[in-house]
């Protein structure tokens, strides 16, 4: 029995005892696998593990409160259940985790742009292959010839396949990851696999900001944060922004934000996102991979964790009892020196 | 008889240049990993291939535009008396849309019965609405999310266009859609276009048999209606949804505005800016009661408004333009086809 099979045979088991189990499914076009909630064994049938699983499904359970509902989770996913159980803001005996080793997922805007490359269209993708060293991708280009008499057309697009590094094209965090099993797990499949080694390539983005100057950084902020629709795909997406449907982007009481279509205020409310995330956001990068603009926002993130490593050395999301460095108070804190400025 | 011309790629930019002299010409650039419109700017090549990540709404219907300024003052003959002076602000700059797909256009079809109705007649929007003019071009490839064809619609479509222009070999097929479209088509940037009908027409036939057959969704409406009480029905629909405002910010023919006071001491200006049916606070009334609270509520709403409320009170008219932006930049693949065609089955039973 392949591990999937053995995945989904131990969900089937759990599934009468459970509201619903979440994981993924294949997705509209071959590029895409999307959300799945499982609520029949026909449903667990459906359930896709690899590369295209780039959605955090912890997401999710904050809403199902009080039900008990599995959840299918990768390494980094497993980070978002373990800091929402120590927030409180899940119960243990809620949530049942199902977890195997991943060997990393994709990031579809570095696929879309290698495509572009090539000439080709990720709108039109027909296939993808991913043996975990490359990931092939098939899309149409432009329409090649036409024939037309009047009544038919007959359309000849040839599919070209493009074979990408896994590396090119791996999400960010993957290129470093130090969780590739579940943190924590009620269910696992297959045996634990090796962190990835310690790489700069996954702070790239860091460094590029971290060498521009003060005025230069604003100044790639502003043209970023120009195109912000402020759908708060970013908000939503992220399985922390607990807050929800009482965000204070949203409020008229306290009026934090207005209404203007305003660089100013689109970064207020990043500034704001990141600052309530300090010490608790696990970077699992949902912000930044659901914003429909591409906006680079998982950044501001990565630098408050980092201030938080470096002052707390903390992690979120890796030790359920732990309890958050914001979260709490010590008189005393072990890398402040209060007394000593 | 519609001016046919035909324009070679290398005056297009030449074309464009011209039209931005005497108004403002929005086109598609690249911006970070997304395409948006924005003022044509020589030294930013536009990109004509793909649809934008964002369609051209706010070039008539702006995220966020100012309906008037207001000012308390105190009336001098009784101080006990509270005096108001409101500055409307109705502006509209004569504006030319180049380079968006048809279903960019098309969208405003949907926008307009509700804010040029007789009842209501809406002038900022009617300003916008007549200084802007629609270049559009015909789709010479579509992608897996397209469907304009299941909406009455096509990747040729000149409904909501004043020009249409057709990638051919070594330039483009001109085509008057309006008046105000022929108006534009003048200058030494073009040659007569009617030895490249053919080639564009076969170029708008190839992409549309791309797409292939459209489901029949001819019951959307009925459907749709039928299943307004079946929550169980909209819970497996709407389980993925984050509940963002991706879908309706990026959607052509999404209209929802809502409306907010931004004032500072005495003085302020009032701002209708994009609203999200998909946002709890969308129907959250002064009481605290909400008739959506829930995602399932929210997105049988969104869904049901473009394919059966809408339609029953416009003729038929499908409030969506088959652009697929919902589709591709949801951050969970939420495919409104798929939820149509679920209703259309779920009704079959």
């Amino acid at each position: 029995m392949s591990r999937l099979e053995d995945l989904k045979a131990r969900i089937k088991e759990a599934l009468p005892g459970l509201e619903c189990v979440i994981g993924w499914q294949k997705g509209y076009d071959p590029l895409h696998n999307t959300p799945l909630f499982m609520r029949s064994e026909a449903d667990v049938d459906k359930l896709e593990w690899g590369a295209l699983n780039v959605h955090n499904p912890a997401v999710y359970l904050p809403s199902f409160r009080g039900k008990k509902i599995g959840i299918v989770v990768k390494g980094c996913d497993s980070r978002s259940v373990v800091e929402l159980l120590q927030e409180k803001l899940i119960d243990r005996d809620g949530v049942v985790i199902f977890g195997m080793p991943c060997d990393g997922v994709v990031d579809l805007s570095k696929i879309k742009a290698k495509l572009a490359d090539a000439g080709l269209t990720a709108g039109k993708v027909e296939a993808v292959a991913a043996d975990g060293k490359t990931v092939s991708v098939t899309a149409a280009g432009k329409v090649e010839a036409v024939a037309a008499d009047g009544k038919t057309v007959s359309v000849t697009a040839a599919g070209k396949a493009v074979t990408m590094p896994f590396a090119d094209v791996a999400a960010d965090k993957c290129l470093h990851c130090q969780f590739p099993n579940a943190v924590l797990a009620d269910a696992y499949v297959g045996d634990p696999i090796a962190p990835a080694p310690a790489s700069p390539a996954g702070n790239a983005d860091m460094a590029a900001l971290d060498a521009m100057s003060v005025p230069e950084r604003m100044a790639f902020w502003r043209y970023h944060m120009d195109r912000c629709i402020r759908c708060y795909a970013c908000r939503n997406a992220c399985p922390m922004c607990v807050c929800r449907d009482h965000c204070i982007a949203q409020s008229r009481e306290p009026h934090w934000l207005s209404q203007e279509d305003s660089v100013t205020e689109k970064l207020m409310f990043q500034v704001v996102h990141a600052m309530h995330l300090a010490g608790r956001c696990t970077e699992c990068g949902e912000c930044q991979r659901a914003c429909p603009m591409d906006i680079p926002v998982l950044a501001l993130k990565k630098h408050l964790n980092s201030t938080i490593h470096d002052l707390f050395d903390y992690q979120a999301g890796v030790d359920p009892v732990a309890i958050p460095p914001l979260l709490q108070f010590k008189v005393e804190e072990d890398n402040i020196k209060e007394r000593g400025w | 008889m519609a001016a046919v011309k035909f324009i070679a790629s290398e005056k297009l930019p030449e074309w464009i240049k011209a039209l931005a002299g005497t108004r403002r010409v929005l086109v598609p650039v690249e911006e970070g990993g997304g395409v948006v419109f924005r003022p044509y700017d020589p030294a930013r090549k536009p990109v004509f291939g793909s649809d934008a990540t964002a369609p051209p709404k706010a070039a008539v219907f702006p995220a966020s535009q100012e309906l008037f300024s207001y000012a308390y003052g105190k009336d001098a003959e009784d101080p006990g008396k509270t005096t108001l002076a409101l500055t409307p602000k109705v502006e509209a700059e004569p504006t030319v849309v180049f380079g968006a797909k048809p279903c960019g256009a098309r969208g405003f079809l949907i926008f307009d019965p509700v804010y040029v109705g007789k009842k209501f007649p809406d002038p900022y929007y009617i300003a916008a609405r007549e200084a802007t003019a629609f270049v559009t071009m015909a789709c010479a490839a579509v992608e897996n999310t397209c469907f304009c064809h299941w909406v009455g619609s096509g990747p040729a479509d000149t409904a909501g266009s004043d020009v249409l222009l057709t990638p051919v070999a070594g330039g483009y097929l001109a085509e008057a859609v309006s008046d105000k479209g022929a108006a534009l088509l003048e200058g030494p940037y073009f040659a007569d276009g009617a030895a490249k009908v053919q080639e564009a027409e076969d170029v708008k036939a190839a992409s549309r048999a791309a797409l292939g057959e459209a489901p029949d969704i001819a019951d959307a409406p009925a459907a749709l209606l039928a299943a307004f009480d079946d929550m169980d029905f909209w819970r497996d629909q709407s389980d993925k949804c984050i509940s963002c405002g991706a879908c309706t910010y990026l959607c052509p023919t999404c209209y929802c505005f809502s409306i907010t006071d931004e004032g500072v001491g005495n003085t302020g200006r009032r701002l209708r800016s994009w609203d999200a049916c998909m946002h709890f606070q969308f129907t959250l009334e002064a009481s605290g009661h909400n008739p959506r609270p829930t995602k399932a509520h929210r997105l049988k709403n969104r869904v049901g408004h473009k394919f059966s409320y809408y339609p029953t009170l416009h003729e038929g008219l499908i409030a969506c333009c088959g652009c697929g932006r919902c589709v591709k930049s949801c951050p969970v693949s939420v495919d409104i086809r798929e939820i149509v065609q679920n209703a259309v089955a779920r009704a079959k039973g």
